[in-house]
């Protein structure tokens, strides 16, 4: 038999019977649709948490004071020193570094005039913007000094708005835990990340920070590099360098690519889980091909006996039932396809900052996974059908 | 043309074996026109389905055309079914949801004959059979003897050595019913070999040669003209 009159005669059949064939192909339908929608958003999901962690450059390394390991005898041994400001300037010579920026963060009241608010405050030095990729809006940001700093402050683009509204910022005095700044700069709206709000911060220089939260030692180093090392080799030098000045290693290494690594393996195991989900509903939708392939093959009974008299193989009789589970799948998954698109149109609409891009690739393997849905729905119908005794068949009426 | 020997085909009927063919012998020769009579169970169809290569007998030979069939396997059989065997049955057994021209157009696509190689062999079946302004009606829209005439379009379009027909007229009336055995009697005359089965001894008398069956066997086997019977 031709490809082509198969298809046709497979056609009718299914055209024969519409509301049966809606039916089916809508159950077929949202199956694919849950399922490609969920991993599509799934994976946006995955896009926009790691472009959240990723907004500060891929070529950093943070270090954190404390080991996380289990000690010996526990107490005696675990005498963690702080990381000092020295720390952080003994990392500047390692060849590749770029910046240094050594950082506490804190929070206490900012006032100007008889506003008062209270925010994130972050000390850290004049490589800071530039290390975490964050833009000035007026003015500039902290300078870069060695030994004391003046009462510089810097404040992001809500707190100014919040404090100073549309009147000029710049130059203007303000109290930050009761010592007074002068605001010297504004920071370019950032957004937030993971419920942060970035802009909701004032910056100040680092030793001044350490004074105020009356803290001895950093809360992080951050250090910056420039490409031509990779990430596990520039975390070893920093390590050797910091446990030559510290003895033992009382402190601990994250860098970038581990941390978003981490993050991808985890959110991709989600997307994995919420897709298969969406395959409950696939299944639901194969058991009904199965249902309407088994009432077809008992209704055309008698037309298969026909068929066969009129010189019809097995292979003939398998195929073409197949073929009908199989068409039947595959205008599900191209309607499920439509529908998921419509669906994401909402989606996008309701959750703008959601980056959802469904790519071909997945379309395509929705389709495909709804060819496979339909073959292996239509196996156990096609097989009964083939395998009817001719002269039976033609006695059915 | 066709040759049975001693072909037996037994079926269990729920404990019962019931022995629809006993020993068959049996020579057809290429062109005649059989009929066959007997009660209901007398193993009439089964003979026909044997002959017709849809049912292989227990035991015995089968040769059609000088070829042995009863070693053919299932995919082979249904090729000479295609190729050597039209069908016509009491029940027409048309497709309902395809046009009268797209069932006689059948064996054709499942042979798979190209579309504009099948489209002169059915304009000109169409045409032969009458059917020609019926072609492109559903089976539902057509009489019964429109019908019938459609099923035997199907069952002569491959232009097969041998005709079965299984009560042809059992659902029609009489006068469609004439009709209906004249087509097949003029499809005989073009030389095409006519087996009906058929329990209205009007149709059946009117064969050249005449086999009653009773229990699984063949009782009388007589030839010639019913009045040639008398005379002699």
């Amino acid at each position: 038999m031709r490809p082509l009159d198969a298809i046709r005669l497979i056609g009718r059949a299914l055209l024969s019977a519409r509301l049966r064939t809606f039916l089916t192909v809508l159950g077929i339908a949202v199956g694919i649709a849950a399922v490609s929608l969920l991993t599509t958003v799934g994976a946006g999901l995955q896009l926009y948490v790691l472009d959240n962690f990723s907004q500060f450059g891929s070529r950093i390394v943070a270090i954190n004071p404390g080991k996380t390991q289990t000690g010996g005898i526990g107490g005696l041994l675990s005498s963690t020193r702080p990381l000092s400001l020295a720390d952080a300037e003994s990392l500047r010579p390692l060849p590749f570094v770029e910046r240094v920026v050594p950082v506490v963060q804190g929070a206490g009241a900012i006032e100007f005039g008889r506003r008062v608010r209270h925010t994130d405050i972050i000390g850290g030095n004049g490589e800071l913007a530039a290390a975490w990729r964050f833009e000035v809006a007026q003015g500039r940001f902290l300078p870069v000094v060695s030994g004391n700093s003046q009462p510089f402050a810097v404040l992001g683009a809500k707190v100014k708005r919040e404090l100073f509204g549309e009147s000029p910022t710049l130059g203007q005095f303000i109290r930050v835990g009761g010592e007074r700044y002068r605001v010297i700069g504004v920071m370019a709206p950032k957004g937030q990340m993971l419920g942060f709000d970035l802009d909701d911060i004032v910056y100040i220089p680092i030793d001044r920070a350490l004074a105020l939260f009356n803290r001895t030692g950093l809360m992080e180093i951050d250090v910056t590099y420039r490409p031509g090392i990779d990430a596990k080799t520039m975390a070893d030098r920093i390590r050797d360098r910091l446990i030559q000045r510290h003895g033992v290693e009382d402190f601990t290494l994250t860098t970038q690519d581990e941390m978003l690594s981490t993050l991808d393996r985890i959110l991709g195991l989600l997307t994995v889980a919420i897709g298969a989900i969406g395959g409950i509903s696939l299944l639901v939708g194969a058991i009904g091909i199965v249902t309407i392939m088994v009432t077809t093959v008992q209704e055309r009974t008698a037309e298969i006996g026909l068929l066969r008299a009129l010189g019809a193989t097995r292979r003939q009789i398998l195929l073409l039932f197949l073929g009908e589970a199989l068409l039947l799948a595959i205008a599900g998954g191209l309607c499920g396809l439509l529908l998921m698109g419509l669906m994401l149109g909402v989606l996008a609409l309701a959750i703008p900052a959601l980056p959802i891009s469904p790519s071909p690739f997945y379309l395509v393997l929705a389709l495909l996974l709804a060819a496979i849905v339909g073959l292996v729905a239509g196996v156990s119908p096609a097989w009964r059908a083939a395998g009817l005794d001719p002269v039976d068949a033609l006695q059915q009426e | 043309m066709i040759r049975l020997e001693a072909v037996c085909r037994t079926y269990r009927l729920g404990d019962q074996p019931v022995k629809a063919l006993d020993r068959v012998d049996l020579d057809i020769d290429a062109g005649a026109y059989v009929s066959v009579m007997g009660p209901s169970g007398s193993g009439k169809s089964t003979l026909l389905n044997v002959i017709g290569l849809l049912d292989t007998p227990d035991s015995g030979r089968y040769q059609l055309e000088g070829r042995e069939m009863t070693c053919l396997d299932e995919e082979a059989r249904a090729a000479e079914r295609n190729r050597r065997i039209g069908f016509v049955f009491q029940a027409y057994h048309l497709i309902d949801r395809l046009s009268a021209r797209e069932n006689i157009e059948l064996p054709l696509v499942l042979a798979g004959m190209a579309p504009s190689e099948r489209r002169p062999l059915v304009d000109d079946i169409v045409d032969r059979l009458g059917l020609t302004e019926r072609a492109g009606h559903l089976p539902r829209q057509l009489s019964g003897g429109q019908r019938q005439r459609v099923a035997i379009a199907r069952a002569v379009i491959r232009k097969p050595a041998l005709l079965l027909a299984d009560e042809p007229t059992g659902n029609l009336d009489s006068h469609s019913g004439a009709e209906v055995i004249e087509l097949l009697e003029e499809l005989n005359d073009q030389g095409i070999t006519l087996l009906v089965v058929t329990h209205d001894p009007n149709i059946g008398r009117r064969a050249g040669r005449r086999l009653r069956m009773e229990d699984g066997r063949i009782t009388a086997d007589r030839s010639g003209t019913e009045t040639g019977d008398a005379l002699r």
